[in-house]
């Protein structure tokens, strides 16, 4: 009985998955599926060689200095870095004063109310704040970017296939639209306020190009060129550091762990092959 | 239960026979997984698998209570507190990411464990019970880490949660009713977060009260073995331990070696991007996925295309998910034939290397994929041939078939094989 019936159930399953499967094959022959200009012109990120690559990788510390540089003097007009505090910066090398200097000098004041009348106004940030949003809220992100809100950037490099590599091929992957776009899917060209980019999900993207000039950022002495290439490689660097801020931690905890873990299995492969010995032998 | 040449227990001092009297724990462990349980010789690495999903286990009940401690089960700040944990508490990001890693591990760990019981027979009788009880736990498994998935309220667990729910939504007339009411409102919201976040809580203690059922019906029988047949004299067996108490130290010891791996090189390999994401009910994610354990799953789920006369085909997917999981529950009845083990059923051995294993694998890829026609195509053809392995094929291969002969018990078994691996000697 239950054999009938699963034979029953099996049949139906089966048998309706293949006349879908048929009909749909159908359906691709008789209409196959227009190309989406997605499809034919989206690029998937460059390979960049960053300092905190592979299984040892560490971060390059004047790198990420560079790429806060980077982010305060372009980025943070728009985006914010919501879950990173100034404090946090010590891992970058700063020391005590030095990090008290960048949150008084940051670009943007730390929301606060007024003492005596509890009126919200704003404050020059001290270390332990979370680094200032250009913008009090969405609605306000919104209303100064044509509708398109800046994401915070404090986790974009986890939050994107590719990662840093994403985020250096994104910025330094603005070009006019190829000739052959317009040709073969006027809709997908840019408007009049998005930009195209091979990098982006959908070609088009809201955030004009911020990386502009070889120098539009003057990195200090011994540093080198600030050309954009340099200036996406550093940001993108520096954004990995806001998203996986324990990497370097991770790492280490990691080799030790693995060392410890290779002699606990050798160890237990002796306990297993001593224990096992005299039935192995007379067997 | 157990074999008459099982060692006794015998406590050794004044205050463990003290013990012994008054409650005899210590008895009760000897006879478990101590010397006083006989076990047949011949496991083979397979059988370390059932430990090391208790392991796993273990380690996700450990991270996830200290996790507990320090997340805060509220839709506006849920994303802010997993970020909190992996930057400001102390180690946070380990334990963090051994629990989201570590619900990968157990996944693994029992994926294998199953087809471990598929391959060799173990839902046979005399132990269906271990098999139903085990799928039970493999049903829990699934509920706690979809709903602990949900937690860091990132786009991949606000739409997860959409989607499975949605799920109930498709059925006739009462459908949404009841989607309305396990959200406690019309899409995922506060009111889901916290009942998902105090079930995540519950399920893993309930799984652990199932493990328990699940090792106490095994101990009836005692454990299968390779050949399938059954244990004949004291020869065949030696005690848990410690014989395999050692052989699955070695186990555990490679587990966790895998298991660290993961966690401090690539912890978020398995992981979605969108998760990182905060949870945006205004925005859709280009492509929705489940954790990889679910892709088979789901692959079948996508697979319904077509409607079957009044039967709309979402309702027809959800059935087929369903189905794809309960049919295991009927695997006694279905596979009738007297041996255990695919070592010894040449045919059932090829449909299962060859048709089950490459067809999990390919549902599984497609599951992860972007639902385009071709992979939706693949998946059909591969979910058909998952349901005609189960309810057609396999009880045909156990009235055509001729099995191999069975040796006439495992130490016979295990001697033959030491001649055929020392024929120079």
């Amino acid at each position: 009985m239950i054999r009938i019936g699963a034979f029953l159930v099996g049949l139906f399953f089966s048998g309706w998955l293949l006349v879908s499967a048929a009909m749909g094959a159908f359906n691709f022959v008789k209409s196959p599926p227009a190309p989406t200009a997605e499809h034919e012109f989206h690029k998937k990120p460059k390979d960049v060689d960053f300092s905190f690559n592979g299984p040892l990788g560490t971060y390059d510390r004047a790198q990420l200095q560079r790429g806060l540089q980077v982010f305060r003097e372009v980025c943070s007009a728009c985006h914010s870095l919501h879950y990173v505090s100034f404090r946090d910066f010590a891992a970058l090398g700063y020391n005590e004063a030095q990090i008290k200097t960048i949150a008084q000098e940051w670009p943007t004041e730390a929301p606060s109310i007024n003492p005596e009348t509890g009126e919200a106004t704003t404050r020059k940030p001290i270390a332990t704040d979370k680094i200032p949003a250009p913008y009090p809220n969405e609605v306000a992100a919104r209303a100064a970017n044509n509708n398109a809100a800046p994401p915070d950037l404090s986790l974009m490099t986890k939050a994107r296939h590719g990662g840093a590599n994403y985020v250096y091929s994104l910025l330094t992957g603005y070009q006019n639209p190829p000739a052959e776009l317009k040709k073969k899917f006027p809709d997908s060209m840019p408007g009049k306020t998005t930009h195209y980019n091979p990098y982006f999900a959908n070609l088009n993207l809201a955030m004009p190009r911020p990386l502009n000039t070889d120098g539009q950022v003057t990195y200090g002495e011994g540093a080198p060129k600030p050309t954009v290439d340099q200036m996406a490689k550093d940001v993108a660097a520096f954004l990995t550091w806001t998203a996986e801020p324990k990497l370097e931690q991770r790492k280490r905890a990691g080799t030790a762990a693995v060392i410890f873990l290779l002699v606990f299995f050798g160890l237990c492969v002796g306990a297993y092959k001593n224990i096992w010995a005299d039935k192995k032998a007379h067997a | 239960m157990s074999f008459p040449w099982a060692n006794e227990y015998k406590p050794s001092n004044a205050f463990t026979r003290y013990l012994d009297e008054k409650l005899p724990l210590p008895r009760f462990v000897y006879n478990a997984v101590g010397a006083g349980y006989p076990v047949p010789r011949n496991l083979n690495y397979f059988w370390n698998f059932g430990v090391l999903a208790g392991v796993a286990l273990m380690v996700q009940i450990v991270s996830g209570i200290i996790l507990a401690m320090h997340y805060a089960a509220e839709g506006t700040v849920a994303f802010a507190s997993v970020e909190h944990i992996m930057r400001d508490v102390n180690a946070g990001w380990f334990i963090r990411y051994a629990h989201m890693n570590g619900a990968s591990m157990f996944f693994i760990v029992v994926y294998i464990h199953i087809f471990r019981g598929l391959f060799y027979g173990s839902y046979k009788p005399p132990r269906e019970m271990v098999w139903h009880l085990g799928l039970v736990i493999f049903l829990l498994m699934m509920a706690t880490a979809f709903m602990g998935y949900v937690l860091p309220w990132g786009q991949m667990s606000f739409w997860g949660a959409k989607v499975i729910t949605g799920l109930f939504g498709a059925i006739p007339l009462v459908g949404e009713p009841i989607q309305t009411w396990l959200l406690g409102g019309f899409a995922p919201d506060n009111a889901a977060l916290n009942r998902f976040f105090s079930l995540h809580y519950l399920l893993p203690f309930v799984i652990l009260g199932v493990i328990v059922l699940h090792i106490w019906a095994l101990h009836i029988p005692g454990s299968s073995n390779p050949t399938g047949v059954e244990v004949k004299s004291e020869q065949d067996t030696v005690p848990f331990h410690p014989y395999y108490t050692a052989k699955d130290g070695v186990g555990v010891a490679a587990f966790f070696l895998v298991f660290a791996t993961l966690l401090f090189f690539a912890p978020n390999f398995l992981g979605e991007p969108d998760n990182y994401i905060p949870a945006n009910p205004m925005s859709t994610p280009a492509n929705i996925v489940p954790e990889w354990y679910f892709w088979p799953f789901y692959a079948i789920l996508r697979a319904f295309t077509v409607d079957f006369l009044f039967i709309p085909a979402k309702l027809l997917g959800v059935l087929a998910m369903f189905a794809a999981i309960l049919l295991l529950f009927f695997l006694p009845w279905l596979d009738t034939s007297a041996v255990r083990s695919g070592h010894y059923r040449p045919l059932f051995r090829k449909f299962f290397w060859f048709g089950l294993i490459p067809c999990i694998v390919v549902l599984g890829y497609c599951g992860g994929s972007h639902a385009t026609d071709g992979i939706v195509l693949i998946s059909q053809f591969a979910a058909a041939y998952y349901f005609a392995h189960f309810l057609i094929i396999l009880p045909l291969i156990a009235r055509v078939e001729t099995p191999k002969p069975l040796p006439n018990s495992i130490t016979e078994a295990v001697l033959a094989q030491h001649a055929t691996l020392q024929p120079a000697e």
